[in-house]
């Protein structure tokens, strides 16, 4: 039994990561934390549902059909509340986007109404079939959840390690000023970042929906599963956001197997547990430590 | 001019004197306000009260100490539920009420071990994480039993007329103790310390400030305050259940009325609780307009204007009647 809640957990890891991956892309760009992140996730699950529907298409038809405004969602949010946020302090961006919040959730509240939706009666069979192994049943949505963000995580590595606005956005994450030097227009780069960022939450907020249901205040539980992904995995590190996304899934499933509110509660603690192991064994600051256990292997 | 002409610091101008003088005589006019307000307004300002504590605190801890909490109700919940764990243990109600913010405090202080070593986004959602966990927890009680709730049943022993008034006068006099408090803690060494740290935390440290030390200070008695606020509307709503207290809502109310009034101002919150009281009065407080309204404005004030009304106004009439900085007067000019 407990191998087979691992597997699950695995499986479930896979969505996190799928959804922590524009959060520690942004993050690892351009060191903010986007508190909209969640909110934004459940919009575009709304979007798709919206398209799906208006022209009785398959959700992922719709979700080609709603990536690129998206993307475009995500170059306007770079030019009028990140851009500006960066430039007035540390607190601003965190701000603005808790603001940016509460304005998605409760616009999505006027327009849908309170009703739970979910994707599910849209893809037939795919919601609930499973393969069995021996005892193990693999779930076939949640298996192409796991690939989709494999995949995505992938193409982002190689993007950008090997393509020249890859480079560019490496670049700029390290030292924007220094990137600009050398004839980089980090404003631009930023407005990139942000469009691919947007990107991968609507696929993220697509396989919310698919999975499971959703409502208008969906949004500040995915973000805080996303962040603690990032976290546990370290931050700003694509892979580590994989394996972030599995540990919180494993613990989750675990907990749930000892009571109810295990589900969530180990989650949390799981989340508590490794940012205060990092702590320890820096004796002082986890950054300090994070810092030396990026440099060893170079 | 010459160069020899001296430079006067001063921290109390003729406003500022006239402003806190009077600031005493509407305490005491306010004090006395039960007797001539009327049932509906004595709630609604004690409402107020709870606003204005509460705004004075995320901006202690915000505005500065460039620590943004978005789990606050962290500590909003736990002193609400200690509150009625006290009461229900056979503590006197009132004393409970003040009682678990204190309590909340010394639980506080753990926590500050671990969360102020997180900076920025970290801290922000490592202590929201933390309130979800705190409600988890609370959910756990056999005595709130999930979201069952409890209520504070020996509040019931006043007779309600009773009950409003004492809530007013502990409401009030809670506020004016915490927000006394913040505002002597800014004018001492403390309040240069931990805006020294929001500004450049290395820097301070290099200079000889206590970084951690001083960060915990805020931290605490930012606790101690919304713990208070939580019991304080624990008395007028008498149910405790555990996902109202709990809400990020509140943060959200926080947030709101220390941006428009003015993060990093002192009186700036006082004044944004005081909007933020009249909108709700107005238009009633409720509806998912009301709260994009309300996020709009904590988007475009973060955005437009990041000190607030009250910082504008400082700027253009160097107005200060609350002073905790200093100022330069220039002799020689003016």
């Amino acid at each position: 039994m407990w191998a087979d809640q691992i597997l699950q957990g695995v499986l479930l890891g896979g969505y996190y990561a799928l959804l922590a991956c524009g959060l520690s892309f942004m993050f690892g760009v351009m060191r903010i934390i986007n508190l909209a992140h969640g909110s934004i996730a459940v919009l575009s699950a709304y979007l798709v549902l919206t398209v799906a529907a208006q022209w009785n298409v398959s959700p992922f038809l719709a979700l080609i059909v709603v990536l690129p405004v998206m993307a475009l969602a995500g170059w306007l949010l770079q030019r009028t509340v990140i851009d500006r946020s960066l430039r007035s302090g540390e607190v601003t961006p965190l701000l603005s986007t808790f603001g940016l919040a509460i304005v998605i959730d409760n616009l999505l509240f006027e327009k849908f109404g309170a009703d739970t939706r979910s994707l599910a009666p849209n893809v037939g069979d795919l919601a609930f079939n499973s393969w069995n192994i021996g005892s193990v049943a693999i779930g076939q949505l949640a298996l192409l959840t796991l690939v989709v963000a494999v995949a995505l995580l992938g193409g982002l590595h190689l993007f950008l390690r090997g393509t020249r606005l890859g480079r560019a956005i490496r670049a700029t994450a390290q030292d924007a000023d220094t990137a600009e030097l050398v004839g980089i227009d980090s404003r631009a780069v930023y407005a990139v970042a942000a469009a691919i960022a947007l990107v991968t939450v609507a696929i993220a907020g697509t396989f919310l929906a698919l999975r499971s249901s959703f409502d208008p205040y969906a949004g500040s539980t995915q973000l805080i599963f996303a962040f603690e992904a990032v976290v546990i995995g370290g931050t700003g590190s694509l892979w580590g956001t994989l394996i972030g996304g599995i540990v919180l899934g494993v613990a989750q499933n675990i907990g749930s197997q000892i009571s109810p509110q295990g589900f969530l509660i180990a989650g949390h603690g799981v989340f508590l547990a490794v940012l205060a192991a990092r702590f320890f064994l820096a004796g002082r600051d986890p950054r300090v430590w994070l810092r030396t256990l990026r440099r060893t292997p170079a | 001019m010459s160069v020899a002409a001296p430079i006067l610091v001063q921290r109390w101008s003729r406003a500022s004197i006239v402003a806190m003088g009077s600031l005493g005589a509407i305490l005491i006019v306010v004090a006395c306000g039960p007797a001539f307000l009327g049932p509906y307004w004595t709630d609604r300002l004690t409402t107020l009260f709870i606003y204005v504590l509460l705004a004075a605190m995320w901006n202690a801890l915000a505005g500065y100490g460039g620590l943004v909490s978005v789990g606050q109700q962290l500590f909003f919940g736990l002193g609400a539920y200690l509150a009625i764990r006290l009461s229900h243990a056979g503590v006197e109600v009132y004393l409970a009420l003040v009682l678990a913010p204190l309590l909340v405090g010394i639980l506080s202080l753990p926590l500050s071990a671990f969360v102020l070593h997180l900076r920025g986004g970290e801290f922000a959602i490592g202590m929201w994480v933390l309130a979800e966990l705190g409600h988890l927890l609370v959910n756990l009680d056999g005595l709130i039993n999930g979201e069952t709730g409890f209520s504070l049943i020996a509040i019931s022993a006043f007779p309600p007329d009773v009950r409003r008034e004492l809530n007013y006068w502990v409401a009030l006099a809670v506020m004016t103790v915490l927000v006394g408090l913040v505002f002597v803690l800014l004018r001492s060494r403390v309040g240069a310390s931990i805006q020294a740290i929001r500004d450049n935390e290395e820097a301070a440290a290099s200079v000889g400030v206590r970084v951690f030390r001083t960060k915990q200070i805020i931290f605490v008695l930012a606790a101690v305050g919304c713990a208070a606020a939580g019991t304080m509307t624990l008395s007028t709503l008498i149910t405790f259940q555990p996902h109202t207290y709990f809400s990020v809502q509140w943060t959200a109310y926080m947030i709101f009325m220390t941006l428009v009034g003015g993060l990093g101002t002192f009186e700036g919150p006082i004044l944004g609780a005081v909007i933020f009281f009249l909108i709700e009065t107005i238009f009633g407080g409720s509806g998912a307009w009301y709260l994009v309204g309300l996020g709009a404005s904590a988007l475009l004030f973060s955005l437009f204007f990041p000190r607030g009304i009250w910082g504008a106004l400082m700027t253009r009439f160097g107005l200060q009647l609350m002073p905790v900085g200093y100022r330069l007067r220039f002799p020689g000019r003016s």
